[in-house]
Parts: C-alpha cells; structure tokens; sequence
C-alpha cells in the first residue's frame, strides 16, 4: 500500500463533487420526478372522478328521460281526452243547433202554410162568389148570404 | 514500445500498475521515477486526472438532464437519469429512515463515480498508455516506457481509500449529530457487554471500547479495500491476458463480459454499503 498525497486530492475532490450533486443535480431531478408522480397521481383520480361523475350524470339522465316520457304520456293522454271531449260538446251542439234550426224552420213552414191556406181559402171564396153571381145572374146581397158563404169557405 | 530496452513480462505487468507520479524535488517539479524518494508528497496524476475527469463529466451529464429536467413528458435522455436517480432513491429510502439532504447526492456521486471509474477497465488494457506513451515521445521527448498511465482509478488505494475516509468521517459525524457526542461515546463503550451492576459495567468497557472500535474500523476499510481488490485483480487478469498475444481476443472478450458484473455490482456495493453505515450511524437503538 502506498497511500500518498493523491487520498488528499481525491478526498477534496470527493467532497466538493458531492456537494455539487448535492446543490445543483439531485433536487432539480428528484423534484422533476416527485412532481411528475403528484401529477399523475392526480391525473388518475381526476379519471377515477370524471368516471364516478360520468356515471352518474348517466343515471340522472336516463331518470330525467323516463320522467319526459312519462310526462309526454301523461300530456298526450290528457290531449286525447280533451279533444274527445270536444268532439263529443261540438256534435252535442251542432245536433242542438240542428234541432233548433229544424223546429224554426218548420214552425215557419207551418205558419206559410196556414198564411198560404187562409190567403188561398178567401180567393176560392171570392172565386165562388163571383162564380154563384155568375150564376145568378145577379149580384148577391153580401150580407144577406154571408152565411152560406161562410159555410162554402169552410167546406174548401 | 521500449527503445532499447528488454521488454519482459514481468516488466510490462509492472510498467501497466505503475501510477504516472509528479512530486516536488528540491523545490523544483518531479516525476516518476524521480520521486522514489519523496515519500507521501507524491502526487499521481494519472489517477487524479482520470477520477477528476470522470467525475465532471458525471455531473456535467446529470447536471445538463437536471436543467432541462421537466416534470411533463420526459425526453429519452432524462429518462435514462431518472432511472438510475430514482434507483438510488428508492435504496436510500428502503435503507435509511432519517431525514437526510445529504444521502441520496451521496450515494449517486458513489453509484455514478465509481461505476464510470470501473468502466475505464473496459477499454483495452494497452490502448491508452501506448498512445500516451507515443505522446510523450513525440511531443516531450521522453522514453516512451517512462511514461506511465494508469487509466482506471478505483485500482489506485489512494482513490478507494478517500472515498471510504470521506464516507468514515460521514459516519462520525452522524453519529455525533443524531446521538450526541455522550451517545457516541456510550456506544463505543456500553456494547456489546452491558450490565445493570456499575462497577462491573466499569471493568467491562476496555472490552467494549476495543471491540466497538474495530467494528467501527474496519468499515471504512472493508469499504476501501473491496473496491480495490475487485479493480485491481480485475485489471491484473486484463494485463495478463493482454500478454498471451492472439489468443487474447476470445479470453479478453470472455473477461470484459464477466468484468461487466463486477463494474456495475462494486459500483452498487460501495453505495449501497455507504447508505447501510450511515443508517447505522444514524440509528439510535444498538
């Protein structure tokens, strides 16, 4: 063993390159990766959250959809009842309008009929008087044989 | 490679472990084979300018990957340092439970330093002194077979002895932050033998004191001399094989291989033992 000079070199040189290491290379390094571990550690919970999260943003609008559905159901059921309804009120009406219409139209039928008649019944009689003068030959004296005129309107 | 003089085996072996050495001779610069005499004021250069080299280079790669280091997508090269810095830090922290700024850097200077420093073995044994061999002879006019170099660093004591002291003083200091300088002492004299009774407690703390005291040595130099032996035995089975002539390519190539193992895991065991002593050192339960 020739231990010299050159231990004393290597010691001082030893030192001063793990001080070095100790300064300037081993916490940029071993910070670069701590902070890359952080990071994906959080990357991958960030992942497991969006999944949780997914999920259920998945199960609230399948909830969301089955209650539109149900509300679409119940809405257009309603409609069908109340355009059921409807229909039923306006043949209801329009049946009472006819009706109505109907019964006018008759009474007034009616009361033509009657005006006809009687307009009809007085120029018949006339017709007859003036026939029965005619046979005559002479005027009748109105007043005096009003009442078998009378009686001939009736019979018409 | 030497003008005029006989080459031998044995000579080229020791010519292959010699340092390249500078030293100060009557005040004036020496080198080699002048400083025989010069005692431990002997510099070797080879080892200084290699292991120093080596280590800027760690930390100029690792200091480049941590400016650009960016905690989005990493490119491949900063993967590559992350892994070997997140292989140090999760050793440090399955192994040291403290708090401590100052381990994991620890341990990755050792990993990376003397990984790189053990990697200089691969690179085949007569390469760079015959090229720095014919430097000198070209460019300073010296006999090509004075100029030594030693390429791999961790084959120099010298080198793997700082790195265990610079790890021992680590380990005192330790010892002395976390348990005080009272707790230090007691450890190194109420163990391993303890009793309740005062007096014999007394008589026993010689026998305490001696055996903590080559635990707590022999460390740093279980530490140093592993690294050492591996490299060095390494080294020498390279230079032996390099003497065979031909031969040599399967047995080298066979060896490189073999060597790969022994790079990375002394590498690894120099870290992983620094880490185990200061954990040690730190704990306070014996």
């Amino acid at each position: 063993m020739n231990l010299n000079a050159t231990l004393l070199g290597e010691l001082i040189a030893f030192a001063v390159f793990v001080l070095f290491c100790m300064k300037f290379v081993w916490p940029p390094l071993i910070n670069a990766i701590e902070a890359r571990q952080k990071k994906i550690a959080d990357g991958l919970a960030a992942s497991d959250r969006a999944e949780k999260d997914l999920a259920l943003a998945q199960d609230k609008a399948k909830d969301q959809l089955k209650d539109a559905k149900a509300q679409a159901a119940d809405i257009i059921e309603q409609a069908k009842k109340r355009e059921a309804k409807m229909l039923d009120e306006a043949v209801h009406k329009a049946n009472a309008e006819r009706e109505n219409i109907l019964a006018i139209g008759r009474a007034e039928l009616e009361a033509e009929r009657n005006r006809l008649r009687e307009e009809l019944r007085k120029q018949v009689a006339a017709l007859a008087v003036a026939g029965a003068e005619k046979i005559l030959q002479r005027s009748i004296d109105e007043a005096a044989h009003s009442d078998i005129l009378e009686k001939l309107v009736q019979e018409l | 490679m030497a003008a005029g003089e006989e080459l031998t085996l044995s000579g080229h072996i020791q010519h292959h472990l010699t340092n390249a050495k500078m030293c100060t001779v009557d005040g004036s610069v020496a080198f080699n084979k002048a400083c025989s005499e010069a005692g431990f004021w002997t510099w070797h250069v080879d080892t200084l300018a290699w292991s120093i080299g080596l280590g800027l280079l760690f930390l100029w790669v690792f200091r480049s990957a941590a400016t650009k280091a960016t905690t989005g997508v990493p490119g491949k090269f900063q993967c590559f340092i992350e892994m070997v810095v997140e292989l140090v830090a999760t050793n440090v922290k399955d192994t040291y439970h403290g708090k401590s700024k100052l381990i994991a850097p620890l341990a990755l200077t050792i990993f990376v330093w003397v990984f790189l420093m053990n990697l200089m073995d691969l690179i085949p044994v007569d390469f760079l002194p015959a090229f720095a061999g014919f430097v000198g002879e070209q460019a300073l006019g010296m006999d090509s077979h004075d100029v030594y170099m030693k390429i791999v660093p961790t084959t120099d004591i010298n080198l793997t002895a700082a790195l265990a002291i610079g790890v021992f003083i680590l380990m005192i200091g330790y010892s002395i932050r976390i348990k005080g300088v009272l707790g230090f002492i007691k450890e190194l004299t109420l163990h391993p033998f303890s009793s309740k009774n005062v007096p014999l407690q007394i008589i026993l703390i010689p026998a305490n004191l001696l055996l903590e005291t080559i635990a707590l040595v022999a460390k740093p130099f279980s530490l140093a001399l592993r690294l050492f032996g591996n490299l060095y035995a390494g080294e020498m089975i390279f230079i032996l094989i390099g003497a065979v002539g031909l031969a040599q390519l399967p047995l080298h190539f066979v060896w490189a291989v073999f060597h790969i193992l022994v790079i990375v895991l002394q590498a690894f065991v120099f870290m992983m033992l620094t880490i185990v002593y200061l954990s040690m050192a730190s704990s306070d339960n014996h």
